[in-house]
Order: structure tokens, then C-alpha cells, then sequence
């Protein structure tokens, strides 16, 4: 393994429009940075910001969320309100002292797997630039207080 | 670490594919079935196999014996994208016994093996994927697929030649059919062309019979001069509310003579199907063979609705079948399925100004020259200037016009290059004029299009490649004066070229309807960006959309020519008879359903559902989801502040398992 810090994220997919594009990414084999993991929702709008706080707090080091362009959600408009959450929830992560920028909301047809794909190896590099999270560690405790390992890179 | 709620956790198997070298190129199968075994042994996997081709049968079987033999509670395969073959598998599971919606797809193919190149890499991705799908498979539910019966009516939008197929094939097979059109008459746009390409027969001659067939059919019920203005419900059961706009004549006595046509003072331009070029009545059927016969009052332009006099066609009436009181009226149908073939808009030429249309006088717009060539058309069929009787001696025909351009569209509008072929084949013919063709590509790829081509190029069509740049009037030289200048870099020649003409015919492209996103909203399907209805698959499902029970024909998908927009009108119609004759359509489970006990009564859900499938009980204080109007989507499970929703196949605790199997690797290291 290289020195460079490797972030892992977790990407909600919508899956009418993002996963197919990320399936459509993988038909046309387009390349792009593997430090995303995916997880299929029905809509967007499924998006419980609960959910991403659990994805940070279980270590990834930013959550990508992903769904169709306004005004072509497959369930009609729930898209602007996974929107909507975001823009809360980006605030909420403010006030917790936590970069918003670790959260990122992208708009991904079923047709565009590359632009799914560039926007992947983009946010990598945005997170890479952050530094990691380790909102695992530091919660590794339950709340309580814990040793904090040497904040070494992550294998 | 996660807080595991079920005390014995079942057992899990781990199937692995090679999918030949698809996966296996990238990822270590074989070290991704060692690690399954070892470290997801504690998860309640309790055996791991990878398999060169695990959709095959053989695979498959595999599957199966071990569900029975090892009594395997939950199923993962790791192999491709859920929406390929997940199906297959739950298939697998079925026949043995499990139930299916306890079989999980990890995506090792499309989501990793195909998308990345460092195999070591790709194989710790490979894991943490099928990792997430192992914990998220412990949450599954048994589900059981939902069935809901079949209305066997039909609803088809737009009347023209896409819409007249689909009704006429779905009717012929002896089910009912609504067909409805906006305007006064059925037959779009092809019942305003003149000659159809390559074959050149008459577009009157072959689309007449099918709108009088539509018109006639005892299955086929009529509703033109209507639109849609509501849709509620899912497939196999829409209800449907249809907005009946006033004729001002009544149907049932109006034999359509034509006499109040024939009466009427007043003479409009008419925009819709004469292109501007011609005039009509207001009392008026679109054109002669116009399905229905019956004509329609346009009140705006009316002198009786305007200054409440005149009624000339009233006094003339044989059968007294003029009703100025008639109002809008609306109708409320039941449909199983829905056909939209709602067409496409024309490009407005006005939009490229260099080439001048509306400001110089002989530039003419494609579909006002199929006018003008139309023996019935305004001008008799004559092809002449817009002075109405100098015939043109050089035509410029200039491709491309609002297609295929970074400033207006992208696209091909791909009748466009036949299209100008056909108008030089027929200038030439009527006036032996010298023609240009000003081409970007030539675009002739369907049966006995190229053939046509070539025989336009024989009967000394020019042809100069490159986009034209202006067209103007501002002559620099003697030869120029009194004429159209068409400037145009030929990219074949390398020059820049001046090429006077008298008469210029832009081959304008074709647009989505202006009111494409509302339909789209209307039904609920998809809409590109452009304003194209979007496929369920482009290539192998381009006629379904993501919507059940609503399909799509035509044009309303994107350009076409006349076969294509026919087969798909006729491939809508195969699919929903497929829906009819299997009389009940099964649905995937996917649901949001309420605790009423934990409802707290805060109607935050309430508006979240577009579909009106969450009702309030103002007795009992408590929300509950209709399951027949739940499309699942789960906005309502995220927003419950009481978590007292709960979305099956996606319920919180599958998907925060998934997160955490995810990232199990991650915190591993800690």
C-alpha cells in the first residue's frame, strides 16, 4: 500500500437512476476509484439521514448520496426531498464540528455512468484531501472515553 | 459489535461467481470464498463455493441442494447487478424451498471487478461487498409477491399514427380501447405530409384507412378535441379523468355534412395543420378525411362568442346539431394499462436566425414545404414561392436545422436526411428546379433508405457538405441579386461557398411536446432531460417504462421515422395484451406499512407521499399506508420521526446491517 491516505465511503444509490448508471459504468468498463461501497436504495428519498450518520460513525470517512435529476425521479419528487434532508443534515454535521463536505449529494441518471463515475474519483479525492474521519475510533468506546490509538493511516 | 436482536442466527450460504473470467480477472474469487468461510463463519455462514458461471444450471443446482441439504436459511450469491439476475436466484431458492426475498445479490461484477484494476484492491472491495450483503441478508424478511387483477381496458394517448397502431392491434384482439387525441381529429402528423419516404406513396392513402378502421371499430371509443387531466391508481387499475373539450356540435346529430363549414364567414390562418400556409374556418374539421367527421367551433376566433351575433352555422345546420351551450366535460374511465404515444413537437426554425426564417420571405420550414407538395394542401400542390405563383429554378434544402447543434439540440433527429431527399426527389419532379443539399452526414440506415438516396443523387440532386452558416438576401454581386445567399463552408471542396438560390427549405428536427414533463408528472414516468420519455431498457424493454402498466410508442420516446413509431405502437400493444391475457400482474413487495401503536399522529408522512397512499384516521389519531396506492419508494420510513414505519425488502435494519458489514473491514483495524 501506497503512503496516500485511502478514504472508504459508503454511496447510496437510488434504483431507478444511480445504480443502474453504476451498473451502466460497469457494462462500458469505465475505470474509477474503488474506495466507494455501494448500498441500493428504492429512492432517494428511502435516505434516512440516520443512515448516514451510522456509515460515518461505523468509519467510513464520507457518505456519497446519489439519486435522479429534479424532476425525474422515477416516485415523482422525492428526490427533492432526499434534497431537502441533505441540506438539513449538512448543517447538522457543522454543528457537530464535522466537515459538510464529507457528505455530498450528486444527481446520476440511469444513462450516466460516466458522469457517476467522475463524480466517484472526484469526491475521493475531496475526502482524500480531508484526512480521515475515524469517527469509529474515536466512538469505539460507546460514548465513553477511550484510548486513542496512534492515528496511524489506514491499511 | 452490531446489536444482533435474533438470539440463533441463521444460516447463511455464500455463493461466489466467476462469471467465466468477468469477475475472476480482477477478483480473487477463490480468496474471497476462503475469507467468506472463515471470518463470516461468526455472521452464520456456514458454507462458501465459487463456480465458474453461477447463473448456469449447474449453479444454480448447486444452490438448491445446499439450501436442502444443509437446511441454509438465507442465500448470497456475489456475481452480477441485482437487476440481472436476481430473479434467477431467488428462482433457485424458490424451488428449494427458500423463500425467495431471502436470496441477496452482492454486485462483484459491476460494482467492482468490471470498474477496477488492482486486483488486491479490487478483492478487499470484493469482501466488504459481500460483507454488507451477508448482514443485510440476516434482516430479510419472507415476503410474499403481491397480486392484483388486471382491468382489461386500455387508455391510449395521442391519435397519431404510434396511438392508431397500438389501439387498432389491441382492439383487433377484441378488447376495449380508449383512444384519446387532443385535437379535433386523429392522425398527427403524417396526415399532414404529402409522400412518404423512401417508397414515396402517399401519406393520406396509407394512414386514411387506419383512421377510418380506429374510427369505426366497435372496440375503439373515440375521444378526440380531449386531454387527460388526471391519473390516479397503479397497473391494471388506473382511473383515469379526461377532460372533453366543447365541439359546439353535437355528435349525436351532426352527420358531418360540412355545410356549416361551407357557411361560415370567417376564415382563420391555420397554424396547426396547414403550418401558417393556409386558411380555415372557424367552424372547421382539420382536413377532409378528418376521424371524427364532425367539426368543432374554435371560440376564440368565433363571431358569435366574440361579439355574440352571426350563428350563421346554426341557421344552415340541417339537423340542428350547432349547440353554442355545450361546456367542457369531464369522464372518468378504468383502465388496466396505458399507452403513450403522445409525439413530438417541431423544432421553431425562428430559434437559428442566421438561417432567417419568419424575416426572409422563401424561407420555408420542412413541414410547410409537405404542405405546400400536398395536392390538398394550400397551394394545390404547386411548389411555388411565397408569392403564390413563381415557381422556384434553384431550391437549397439545408439539413440539420436545430439537430444535431450544441445551441439547440444534441441530437439526431434522424428523418431529417430522408426527409430532404424526398423534397428534392419532388422538387425536381414538379418543377425541375436545380437542388442543393446542404448535409452535415448522410443518415440513411433503414431498408431501402440508402437505395433512395442514391437514386436522388442520379437524378442530379447537389450535394455539398458542411453546416451552413447564413442564409441572407444581402447580395454582393449581380448573380447574387434577387436572391436567397446560402453560405456554407464545403468541407469536401475546402472553400467557402456562395450559393444563390430562390427558395430555401430548412429540415427542421423534432422536439419533445412543450408540455412533455407534465405528462411526464401525469403518469408518472420518467423524462430525460431533453424531454424524451425514458425506456425501462433502451435496448431490450424500449417500449415499458419504470412504470407498470404505463408504456410508451412514437415519437414521444424520440425521433422517429414512420416504421419505427408503427412497431412500437404495435409493441405497446403486445406488451399490455401480454398484461391482459395474464389477468392478474404480479408486484414486488415492496411496501411501507404503520405501527399504529407507535403512531404518534404527527402527519409528517402525510405529504410526503405523492401518491395520496397515506391516509389520517381523524378517529383513531394514527396514519395508515393504502398498500394498493404504496409505490415503496420508503421517503415516508426515512421521515417517521417515531420510527413507526417500516419499509419492507428495505427496512432500517437491512440497510444498517448492510452499513455495517460495509465497512466491517474498516473497523477491523480499530
Amino acid at each position: 500500500m501506497s503512503e496516500t491516505f485511502e478514504p472508504v465511503i459508503i454511496g447510496f444509490t437510488c434504483n431507478w437512476c444511480s445504480y443502474r448508471a453504476a451498473d451502466l459504468a460497469g457494462t462500458a468498463r469505465m475505470k474509477y476509484a474503488p474506495n466507494v461501497r455501494l448500498i441500493r436504495l428504492m429512492c432517494s428519498g428511502r435516505l434516512d439521514p440516520t443512515f448516514v450518520m451510522k456509515a460515518l460513525a461505523s468509519g467510513a470517512d464520507g457518505v456519497l448520496i446519489t439519486g435522479c435529476h429534479p424532476g425525474e425521479c422515477h416516485y415523482i419528487e422525492q428526490n427533492y426531498k432526499a434534497l431537502r434532508r441533505y441540506l438539513l443534515l449538512r448543517r447538522v454535521l457543522k454543528g457537530m464540528g464535522i466537515e459538510p463536505e464529507r457528505v455530498k449529494l450528486v444527481w446520476a441518471s440511469a444513462a450516466e455512468g460516466m458522469k457517476l463515475a467522475q463524480e466517484i474519483n472526484t469526491f475521493v479525492e475531496e475526502i482524500r484531501a480531508l484526512g480521515p474521519l475515524g469517527w469509529n475510533r474515536k466512538l469505539a468506546g460507546n460514548g465513553h472515553k477511550v484510548e486513542e490509538p496512534a492515528l496511524e493511516v489506514a491499511a | 459489535m452490531s446489536a444482533e436482536s435474533k438470539s440463533s442466527k441463521p444460516k447463511v450460504g455464500v455463493y461466489i461467481c466467476h462469471c467465466g473470467t468477468n469477475i475472476s480477472h480482477t477478483v480473487d474469487v477463490e480468496q474471497v470464498r476462503e475469507w467468506a468461510e472463515k471470518t463470516l463463519g461468526a455472521e452464520g455462514v456456514v458454507i462458501a463455493r465459487d463456480y465458474k458461471f453461477m447463473c448456469s444450471s449447474l449453479g444454480q443446482e448447486l444452490i438448491e441442494k445446499d439450501i436442502k441439504e444443509l437446511g441454509l436459511e438465507r442465500v448470497v450469491v456475489a456475481a452480477c447487478s441485482p437487476h440481472l439476475h436476481e430473479m434467477t436466484f431467488r428462482g433457485a431458492s424458490k424451488r428449494s424451498g427458500l423463500n425467495p426475498y431471502l436470496t441477496e445479490l452482492a454486485s462483484i461484477r459491476e460494482q467492482v471487478s468490471w470498474v477496477h484494476t488492482d486486483k488486491a484492491v479490487a478483492t478487499e472491495k470484493a469482501k466488504a461487498v459481500v460483507a454488507g450483503a451477508v448482514r443485510r441478508v440476516i434482516q430479510n424478511e419472507p415476503l410474499e409477491e403481491i397480486r392484483v387483477p388486471i382491468h382489461p381496458d386500455t387508455l391510449v394517448v395521442g391519435g397519431g399514427i404510434a396511438g392508431i397502431q397500438a389501439a387498432l392491434e389491441i382492439a383487433n384482439a377484441g378488447f376495449k380501447v380508449y383512444l384519446v387525441e387532443r385535437e379535433p381529429s386523429i392522425g398527427g402528423h403524417m396526415a399532414q405530409f404529402d409522400k412518404t419516404f423512401p417508397t414515396l406513396d402517399c401519406a393520406a392513402c396509407i394512414l386514411t384507412p387506419r383512421m377510418f378502421e380506429a374510427g369505426n371499430h366497435p372496440n375503439i371509443e373515440l375521444l378526440t378535441w380531449s386531454e387527460v387531466t388526471h391519473v390516479a391508481g397503479y397497473v391494471g387499475n388506473f382511473t383515469v379523468t379526461i377532460k372533453k373539450k366543447p365541439r359546439y356540435v353535437n355528435t349525436d346529430l351532426c352527420t358531418g355534412c360540412g355545410i356549416c363549414v361551407e357557411k361560415c364567414p370567417k376564415k382563420v390562418v391555420d397554424d396547426v395543420y396547414e403550418a401558417g400556409l393556409g386558411y380555415r374556418k372557424v367552424v372547421y374539421t382539420p382536413f377532409a378525411q378528418a376521424v371524427p367527421k364532425y367539426p368543432v367551433i374554435d371560440a376564440p376566433n368565433c363571431t358569435y362568442f366574440q361579439k355574440g351575433t352571426c350563428k350563421a352555422c346554426e341557421k344552415f345546420c340541417p339537423t340542428n346539431a350547432i349547440d353554442f351551450t355545450q361546456k367542457e366535460e369531464y369522464v372518468t374511465i378504468q383502465v388496466g394499462n396505458i399507452i403513450l404515444a403522445t409525439g413530438y413537437d417541431l423544432f421553431d426554425a425562428r430559434r437559428v436566425s442566421n438561417y432567417g426564417y419568419g424575416r426572409l420571405a422563401n424561407v420555408f420550414t420542412s413541414i410547410e414545404f409537405e404542405r405546400m407538395s400536398n395536392a390538398a394542401g394550400p397551394t394545390g400542390g404547386n411548389i411555388v414561392l411565397r408569392d403564390g405563383k413563381t415557381q422556384p429554378k434553384t431550391v437549397g434544402i439545408i439539413h440539420c436545422v436545430g439537430s444535431r447543434d450544441k445551441n439547440y439540440n444534441n441530437y439526431c433527429s434522424s428523418i431529417c436526411c430522408m426527409q430532404s431527399l424526398k423534397f428534392a426527389h419532388l422538387v425536381r419532379e414538379r418543377t425541375g428546379a436545380t437542388v442543393y443539399e446542404f448535409y452535415i452526414d448522410m443518415r440513411t440506415p433503414m431498408k431501402a433508405y440508402d437505395e433512395f438516396y442514391q437514386r436522388v443523387l442520379e437524378e442530379g440532386t447537389l450535394f455539398v457538405r458542411g453546416k451552413v452558416a447564413q442564409v441572407t438576401n444581402a447580395a454582393r454581386n449581380e448573380r447574387e441579386e434577387g436572391k436567397l445567399i446560402i453560405q456554407v463552408e464545403d468541407t469536401l471542396a475546402g472553400k467557402q461557398r456562395r450559393i444563390p438560390v430562390d427558395m430555401v427549405i430548412l429540415s427542421i428536427g423534432m422536439e419533445p411536446r412543450h408540455d412533455a414533463k407534465e405528462t411526464s408528472h401525469l403518469f408518472g414516468v420518467g423524462c430525460s432531460s431533453d424531454g424524451w420519455f425514458i425506456e425501462k431498457h433502451p435496448k431490450l424493454d424500449p417500449v415499458s417504462t419504470m412504470t407498470e402498466g404505463v408504456m410508451i410508442a412514437g415519437c414521444a420516446t424520440g425521433p422517429k421515422d414512420i416504421p419505427a413509431s408503427v412497431a412500437q405502437g404495435a409493441a405497446a400493444a403486445a406488451r399490455v395484451l401480454n398484461k391482459i391475457m395474464q389477468k392478474e400482474v404480479v408486484l414486488e413487495p415492496i411496501k411501507a406499512s404503520i405501527n399504529e401503536a407507535q403512531c404518534s399522529g404527527c402527519r409528517i408522512c402525510n405529504g410526503l407521499c405523492p401518491f395520496n397512499a397515506i391516509l389520517f384516521h381523524e378517529d383513531r389519531m394514527v396514519s395508515e399506508i393504502n398498500p394498493a396506492l404504496c409505490q415503496g419508494c420508503g421517503t415516508c420510513v426515512a421521515a417517521c420521526p417515531a420510527g413507526a414505519i417500516s419499509g419492507t425488502g428495505f427496512s432500517n435494519e437491512q440497510i444498517l446491517a448492510q452499513i455495517d458489514g460495509l465497512l466491517m473491514d474498516v473497523n477491523l483495524a480499530v
